[in-house]
């Protein structure tokens, strides 16, 4: 830890513990940061989690390491995958053409982060990297599948998107690597759905669900559940099969929104229920499984 | 070093402060440069009443640390409309509306709903409530204020004059 200097604070604040802070100019700059300070640093990307954490002292870490000074290209196309840098802010997701063109179900979701100050400064890796369970582009990446691309002390490695997300605020990273990027296949013909129920616009999720089908590939359609667990989840493809077998009928849909729904286990807390979690996963999967088969498709 | 020598450009003019790295962007203005408006509310980015534009964009200074603003351009409400000179057309659509009671969020509201004016020009009511969500208000119940707004994107062009530094 870093020598604490006694400062006067305004009344009725508490003190923090300071830390260092070092700006990062590259990726390998970042990594190498992390390695000399040993796992008591930690990355500050566009802030909008962290930042708060700092200021309600809910973390301490002995330095952060700035890595907004490191350059975001745009979104692009590379061999049938769209590649998103980790310091893209969710506005550019947003406007992006490329985003909207390749990956349509992320632009979408995008405008449900937090407000317009969080997506202005909000990153894309930073985000992955947090990875809250109820977050929007956590959720929406798992649906598209892909890779999230990593930079270590021993080079750059990827890691399924399926992989990536282990427990609440914990990824498959490793403590001294970053995330630097995502691959996710383009969207192609793909249709889409996407519905999140929050109590206040604005606030986290309550629940989220996501669907993605993919006419053409095999296991080609994805639901995936936010708020409903220890991390975003992606739905077993067994419990699918009742609505592939017959996708343009409703019951078929029920049976799979129900089936999805009982399968789970969620937590109960302030703001919902397990009980009530499930009932919504079972209403809006079954609402948006239908969207997604019906004539007209996508909105 | 827990501490940074820092030159912030806010409003166009250079402060050299000496700060500690976990103040934020808000207490420096706030606290170090003496600045009423830019306003301390939760802390955490969601009550808006903070908001500074930062190159431009509407940022939560108290989710930005003062020593990642060096290099940028800040911009606060007296920045953005100088109280010496006449009212900008957004302030007046507010005052005709009474969409400023207390006034503690007014700082916050402005900015956002003239960064939207800028991007969007012909943002519906939905659009307008949409990019304010983040902006809380606990005296007008929100309508006076979303009013303003709409008035002031259907003011004819020439009245919408470009002052301060949304940019």
């Amino acid at each position: 830890m870093t020598v604490q200097e006694v400062v006067p604070t305004p009344a009725g604040r508490t003190p923090a513990t300071c830390f260092e802070y070092q700006r990062a100019e590259s990726w390998a700059d970042a990594v190498e940061l992390l390695e000399l300070w040993d796992g008591e640093a930690k990355i500050l990307a566009g802030g909008q989690s962290l930042i708060p954490m700092l200021n309600l002292r809910l973390a301490f870490p002995a330095a952060l390491i700035d890595v907004n000074p490191i350059p975001a290209a745009d979104p692009r196309v590379e061999r049938d995958h769209l590649v998103i840098d980790a310091n893209t802010r969710h506005r550019v997701l947003r406007t992006s053409e490329a985003v909207r063109t390749h990956a349509p179900l992320l632009a979408h979701a995008v405008q449900f982060i937090g407000n317009v100050r969080v997506r202005n400064r909000g990153t894309f890796g930073g985000t992955l990297s947090h990875a809250d369970p109820t977050a929007e582009i956590a959720a929406i990446t798992l649906a598209t599948g892909g890779e999230i691309l990593l930079l270590g002390p021993a080079g750059e490695r990827s890691v399924p998107v399926d992989d990536f997300f282990v427990t609440y605020l914990t990824t498959a990273a490793e403590p001294n690597e970053v995330v630097i990027g995502a691959r996710l296949p383009v969207a192609g013909n793909a249709r889409w759905a996407f519905h999140e129920v929050v109590r206040r616009y604005s606030d986290f999720a309550t629940v989220s669900v996501s669907v993605l089908a993919r006419p053409a590939a095999k296991g080609g359609l994805r639901v995936v559940l936010g708020g409903v667990a220890d991390r975003p989840i992606a739905v077993d493809q067994g419990l699918l099969e009742p609505v592939l077998t017959d996708p343009g009928n409703p019951d078929r849909a029920r049976e799979s929104a129900d089936a999805i729904a009982a399968s789970l286990d969620p937590d109960t807390d302030l703001h919902a229920t397990a009980d009530y979690r499930r009932r919504l996963v079972a209403v809006h999967t079954r609402r948006l499984l239908a969207q997604v088969f019906s004539e007209e498709g996508a909105p | 070093m827990i501490r940074t020598q820092l030159v912030l450009r806010v409003n166009n003019q250079q402060h050299e402060v000496w700060v500690r790295n976990d103040r934020t962007l808000l207490d420096v203005l706030h606290d170090d440069l003496g600045m009423p408006d830019v306003r301390y509310g939760c802390a955490e980015g969601v009550c808006g009443t903070c908001t500074v534009l930062m190159d431009g964009d509407p940022v939560s200074a108290c989710t930005v640390y003062a020593v990642q603003a060096e290099g940028h351009e800040v911009v606060t409400l007296r920045g953005w409309s100088d109280p010496q000179e006449e009212a900008h057309p957004l302030q007046k659509c507010f005052l005709a509306r009474g969409a400023s009671q207390c006034g503690f969020c007014t700082a916050g509201m402005l900015l956002t709903a003239a960064t939207l004016a800028e991007r969007n020009p012909d943002a519906t009511r939905e659009e307008i409530r949409h990019e304010l969500v983040g902006n809380l208000c606990r005296c007008t119940g929100y309508q006076a204020i979303v009013d303003a707004v709409e008035d002031y994107l259907h003011l004819p062009a020439e009245q919408t004059a470009e002052t301060g530094g949304a940019q």
